[in-house]
């Protein structure tokens, strides 16, 4: 489970000569075990703040702790152990290693991590199946639909058992059922396991699961909803 | 939270093999383009060694032998009152132990001949023939005719643009004239027995062979010297065989090396360990035009999925550690193809290549007609290094630059 505490986050980027405010003075938190969805149009700053509590960018100014580690004043090295052994990517575009099968991709965090190679091949065949996947796992991701791809990068995000998993439109490309079965083993792994989720997204059918619901428009979180679901 | 510092090297080097060949025909290219650049170093090193090898022993077998003992006004006038007495019994000791493998003793002084309808300016060198032998005369190389048989052979073995100089043949008499001691001139008739075929063309017009005796009786000369040559060792490490002589010699004579006698060739050997290192790196500098491009190519086209790694937790060490291992696999298997192919081009010629269509222009250089390519391992282990080594330096630049993406924006790269 993660703690994630941002404080009066600022980001801006430079297009030519305008000057876009990216994240606009956030201030939020995230209880450990929250399944949450930042929802908004394009350009409201969802990636943004999904980029910098997962430290792949840098604050113009704010501060950023998940469990009370200040991420915002890590360096490369710890901020890359950081995501390596508690954080779980699923990014919008599949970003699977192309080089990689589908089980190697999936096994790569855990290499990374040290796992035995008995361990890691096991947890992703399990894993693999559970996605839907199984027989695939020799597959290149050339050879996987964009929908298999995906769940090839949900699997490699959350084999290990994160403490807290970033995904950033995780059913842009996936079809209506393939969206579903995504969103039920996210559900399945906070309520069994405790991990949290920051999920951003357009899609009405993620929305549908979550239990905390922020809205973000201009760099700024516009509304904070607490959802009760039947 | 827990940290992992070690660089996956498994992971690595897995990646690091599969992006090799994730555009094959690139790789293929490079690894031609290296495996040849290789192959001249090595082929073209082996062949210029060689060459210059040749010239070297050539002009040692010319001296000849690897030490020299001559009076010490001899070289600067090689006149027969410039002689020496023969050698005492301390030196006699020392020319008979190790590390001298051979010597012999020599007269070799400026005389004319003349046949009936020509004369000719020589050096006449009046020898011990078996242990003339002994210090790198080759029989076969007499190609008419028979060598002198004991220091007394009364005969006259002559080379073979000399005969035709002096529009004579075999079995013909000739007459030699030199000075003696006392100002005057000796000279008498001498039938040729035996002509030789020299390594260098100007060998075959200086010089006639003449028993030792036989020289010194008709020159008046007692038992005294020109010279003693002296082999033994290795002729590009000859300091022991030169401090043992010299200690041996005393003082009144001057014992030089052939580094000295003629300095030409000493810089010869001198000169060519700079130049095949300088060789090598000019054709290493073409290679890693390519190399650096290939690479840096290579990490262009995959930023994204560099910072996809970085993003999944990969460090920038074990990122700069992947791009090195490519380069590095990529050098290792060009040098396996390069030296393979090089050992390939040497083998087979390795018994000589004739040059005698262009020997002329060789032999002007001091070069034999026939060119031994000479494999060193000094030079095999040298064209390995200078590739690994500069090779991975050339792969710095774009493996650190590669290190340095930041991970949000090498993802949004497309």
């Amino acid at each position: 489970m993660a703690n994630i505490e941002c404080v009066d986050l600022c980001k801006t980027y430079r297009q030519g000569d305008a000057v876009i405010k990216a994240l606009d003075h956030v201030t939020l938190s995230i209880e450990p075990g929250g399944f949450v969805c930042l929802s908004g149009p394009s350009g409201s700053g969802k990636t943004t703040l999904l980029n910098m509590i997962g430290g792949l960018d840098r604050l113009d100014s704010g501060r950023i702790s998940i469990d009370g580690e200040r991420v915002d004043l890590l360096g490369k090295g710890p901020l890359a152990d950081l995501r390596l052994h508690h954080i779980g990517f699923v990014f919008q575009a599949y970003n699977l290693i192309p080089v990689l099968s589908a089980r190697e991709n999936v096994e790569f965090v855990m290499q990374l991590q040290g796992v035995p190679a008995r361990e890691r091949r096991q947890k992703a065949m399990a894993i693999l199946e559970e996605v839907g996947l199984a027989g695939m796992e020799d597959r290149r991701p050339a050879q996987l639909s964009g929908g298999q791809q995906q769940r090839v990068a949900v699997a490699r995000a959350i084999v290990s058992q994160p403490r807290l998993v970033l995904a950033d439109e995780p059913t842009a490309n996936l079809d209506s059922v393939s969206a579903t079965h995504l969103m039920e083993l996210f559900l399945e792994l906070n309520d069994n396991h405790g991990v949290t989720f920051l999920i951003s997204t357009h899609d009405e059918r993620v929305m549908r699961y979550a239990r905390r619901l922020l809205r973000m428009r201009d760099g700024k979180v516009i509304s904070d909803e607490k959802v009760t679901r039947n | 939270m827990s940290r992992n510092r070690a660089v996956p090297l498994a992971v690595v080097s897995r990646l690091a093999w599969r992006y090799l060949w994730r555009n094959y025909r690139r790789t293929l290219i490079m690894l031609l383009a290296i495996a040849t650049g290789v192959w001249a170093m090595i082929f073209m090193t082996a062949l210029m060694r060689g060459m210059v090898d040749q010239m070297i022993l050539d002009g040692i077998d010319a001296l000849p032998g690897y030490v020299q003992i001559h009076h010490p006004a001899y070289r600067d006038d090689p006149n027969i009152e410039n002689s020496l007495a023969p050698p005492g019994p301390k030196l006699r000791k020392a020319l008979d132990s190790t590390p001298v493998e051979s010597w012999a003793p020599r007269v070799k002084l400026p005389a004319m001949i003349s046949s009936e309808r020509n004369d000719r300016g020589v050096t006449l060198l009046g020898v011990d023939p078996a242990r003339e032998i002994e210090l790198g005369f080759d029989p076969a190389s007499i190609v008419a005719g028979r060598f002198l048989e004991g220091p007394q052979d009364q005969g006259l073995v002559v080379g073979r643009r000399m005969l035709e100089r002096l529009e004579t043949d075999l079995g013909k008499r000739v007459v030699v004239m030199s000075q003696t001691p006392d100002n005057d001139i000796a000279d008498r008739g001498f039938r040729i027995v035996g002509v030789f075929k020299g390594d260098l063309a100007s060998q075959e017009e200086q010089w006639i062979y003449a028993g030792l005796r036989t020289t010194q009786e008709l020159l008046g000369m007692g038992d005294r010297l020109s010279e003693i040559a002296v082999t033994g060792g290795d002729y590009r490490d000859n300091e022991a065989l030169l401090a043992h002589v010299r200690g041996a010699a005393g003082d009144g004579v001057e014992v030089l090396a052939w580094t000295e006698l003629n300095s030409y060739l000493g810089l010869m050997l001198g000169v060519m360990d700079g130049f095949v290192l300088v060789w090598i790196i000019v054709i290493f500098m073409a290679l890693s035009f390519g190399l650096a491009n290939t690479l840096m190519m290579a990490v262009f086209e995959r930023i994204r999925e560099i910072g996809l790694m970085q993003a999944l937790g990969m460090k920038p060490a074990a990122i700069l550690l992947q791009i090195l291992l490519e380069s590095l696999m990529l050098l290792v298997l060009g040098l396996l193809l390069g030296n393979a192919l090089a050992i390939a081009s040497i083998l087979p010629i390795r018994g000589g290549v004739d040059l005698s269509v262009v020997a002329e222009g060789f032999e002007m250089m001091g070069a034999s007609s026939t060119l031994y390519p000479a494999l060193k391992t000094q030079d095999l282990v040298l064209a390995n290094a200078v590739v690994i080594v500069l090779g991975i330096l050339t792969s710095l630049l774009p493996a650190w630059r590669a290190s340095r993406y930041r991970p949000v924006e090498a993802i949004a790269k497309t």
